[in-house]
């Protein structure tokens, strides 16, 4: 079996799976770091996601896209977690993290594991310093003496580090939004998370700095998995090595950012890419 | 215009009008208090008022040091026992509250708010000073502390609730337990508001006379420790103007003057620092 399962494309274009190197297992080639399976999510009575298979490469950058309300925060909110805040709120189906059962694991433990950095940027009302800090005093991951030096390496692994080297004691709400979406993406690295969920990370953000953010994606790559929700389809055709397409709750395609973006295979991608709705 | 139009109109001026002039009953209601205390309060407060003792029944002069230490013995107990109660229960009801209990709890407290000060005092005696067999300063405290329960309970919670969830959606999504996110990041970012919410709490206590005289009752000299009875300021009013003498009610505007003037820059300083604390947040 393929490792990318898109629900329609694996039977109507099985040949243009092959080449592609995300598809090809081990030596410097991806492997699934989450597999997901016939994952179904309601909350309360209302369904949000339906029948959900998915399998997201290691050490690529697979894009989320679709329609406003499709479930696309909802799908990402499933792979760390995060949805069991929400009352009522409930997940059916299997997610796999490295071949564990993600339901199985602590949820604290799965949520350092699996970073995320939201729609709007949500600094916390400290200085610079203690928010990216604060991962890895809550986690007591790094001892005392290195605290300084894991969020510095945060900082410049976020890109925001000769912009901020000067004034870490300052408030965080002190910075731009892309420096506050950059410093959330700092605070994110800090505890050095092998998958990172990115929910619309630029949505509020001018071209400047979404040309920063996506820079620095590129980079993040070498160190963990990037999931990238966005609206805006160049970004994913610019960013994403894999591209996945949600529509009503359905994962209706997931290929490779080419095939998704020049050949879709479903009608429905290929009217929501090119604009005719959504 | 058609008639409809100036009825409309007028019934608009009229309106803005009735609530201008009640506004306005508002502010002048304190300013004329204010006015009035400083009046016939401010020329009799000196340095005599504020570090003697009250003079024997009769002779004039002596001041009110003791009652201004005992108000403030009074409202440290207070805040000793009703702050913490208030801020516990508040972050219960805020972060943890189920359904049914805290909905009992927020009724309960909201009845309890309505008690009036003088039942709370008739409380006070029953379950203190009875059993200990005498008035006292602790008996007082606790009073004051219970009454001030209810408000630091819901004012906690509100302030904690008003907390984006985004924030706490921050730390839990760094692997933070449910128990870290509040005490590091949501207590933290409200905490200038609960902070005021409890200043003006302790100052509406600092007014209360009725529960005041049935349990801390009164003192003519110093007291020590916590065991006795003590004077407070606003027992002292209420003692002097009650009196047959001019000069006791000349101290009685004085103290007045003096409470008051506590309430307001316990007031003021709490809104300058829940005004800093909001200005920031939105920048
Ligand atoms: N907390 C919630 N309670 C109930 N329903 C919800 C909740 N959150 C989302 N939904 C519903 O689930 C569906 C999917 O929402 P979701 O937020 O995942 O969409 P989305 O693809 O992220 O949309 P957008 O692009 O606008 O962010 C929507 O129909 C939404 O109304
Ligand atoms: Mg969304």
């Amino acid at each position: 079996m393929a490792t990318l399962q898109g629900m329609s494309a694996m039977e109507k274009t099985p040949t243009k799976m092959e080449p592609d190197e995300v598809s090809k297992p081990s030596n410097g080639r991806p492997q699934p770091k989450l597999l997901v399976s016939a994952l179904n999510f309601f909350y309360g009575k209302r369904q949000a996601l339906l029948d959900v298979t998915i399998q997201i490469p290691e050490n690529r950058i697979t894009g989320l896209i679709g329609p406003s309300g499709c479930g696309k925060s909802t799908f990402l909110r499933t792979l760390n977690r995060m949805y069991e805040i929400v009352p009522h709120a409930r997940a059916e189906g299997r997610i796999e993290l490295d071949g564990q059962n993600l339901m199985e694991l602590d949820a604290m433990e799965v949520r350092r594991r699996v970073g995320m950095v939201f729609q709007k940027s949500n600094p916390f009302p400290k200085s610079i310093f203690d928010n990216v800090a604060f991962g890895l005093r809550v986690n007591r991951i790094v001892r005392r003496g290195e605290l300084h030096e894991a969020v510095e390496r945060s900082l410049r692994r976020a890109a925001l580090w000769d912009e901020v080297k000067d004034s870490l004691h300052d408030s965080a709400y002190k910075l731009s939004g892309g420096q506050q979406q950059r410093l959330c993406i700092a605070r994110a690295l800090a505890v050095d998370p092998e998958v990172l969920l990115l929910d619309e990370p630029c949505s509020a953000l001018d071209p400047i700095a979404t040309a920063k953010i996506e820079e620095l994606l590129f980079g993040l790559k070498k160190l963990c998995t990037v999931v990238l929700v966005t609206h805006n389809m160049q970004q994913a055709a610019r960013v994403a090595d894999v591209t996945g397409f949600f529509l009503l709750g359905r994962l209706i395609e997931f290929n490779t950012t080419e095939v998704i973006f020049k050949t879709p295979a479903s009608r429905q991608t290929e009217d929501y890419i090119t604009g005719r709705f959504g | 215009m058609s008639p409809r139009l100036v009825w409309r109109k007028s019934v608009s001026v009229m309106m803005l009008s009735l609530t201008g002039v009640c506004a306005l009953a508002g502010v002048s209601v304190l300013l004329f208090i204010l006015g009035y205390l400083l009046w016939y309060g401010g020329k009799y407060i000196n340095w005599d008022f504020v570090t003697q003792l009250p003079k024997p029944v009769g002779e004039t002069g002596g001041g009110m040091a003791n009652a201004i230490v005992g108000s403030a013995k009074l409202l440290l107990l207070a805040a000793l026992t009703g702050v913490p109660v208030g801020f516990f229960g508040g972050v219960y009801l805020s972060e943890f509250g189920g359904k049914t209990f805290a909905f009992l709890v927020r009724y309960t407290t909201d009845l309890l708010n309505g008690v009036p000060s003088i039942v709370m005092g008739i409380f006070a005696y029953t379950v203190v000073v009875l059993p200990m067999r005498h008035f006292s300063t602790l008996a007082g405290g606790l009073a004051l502390g219970v009454m001030m329960i209810p408000i630091a309970v819901r004012s906690t919670e509100e302030f904690l609730r008003a907390i984006p969830t985004a924030l706490r959606e921050g730390a839990l999504a760094l692997g933070a337990s449910k128990w870290k996110t509040i005490v590091k990041v949501v207590i933290p970012a409200a905490a200038g508001g609960i902070v005021t919410g409890i200043m003006l709490d302790l100052a509406r206590v600092a007014g209360e006379t009725a529960p005041l005289i049935f349990t801390s009752f009164n003192n003519r000299f110093w007291s020590s420790g916590w065991n006795q009875p003590i004077a407070s300021l606003p027992v002292m009013i209420y003692t002097y103007a009650l009196g047959p003498y001019d000069d006791w009610h000349r101290q009685a505007w004085a103290a007045g003057l003096i409470l008051l003037l506590l309430v307001l820059a316990a007031n003021i300083v709490a809104r300058t620092v829940l005004a800093r604390r909001s200005t920031a947040r939105e920048m």
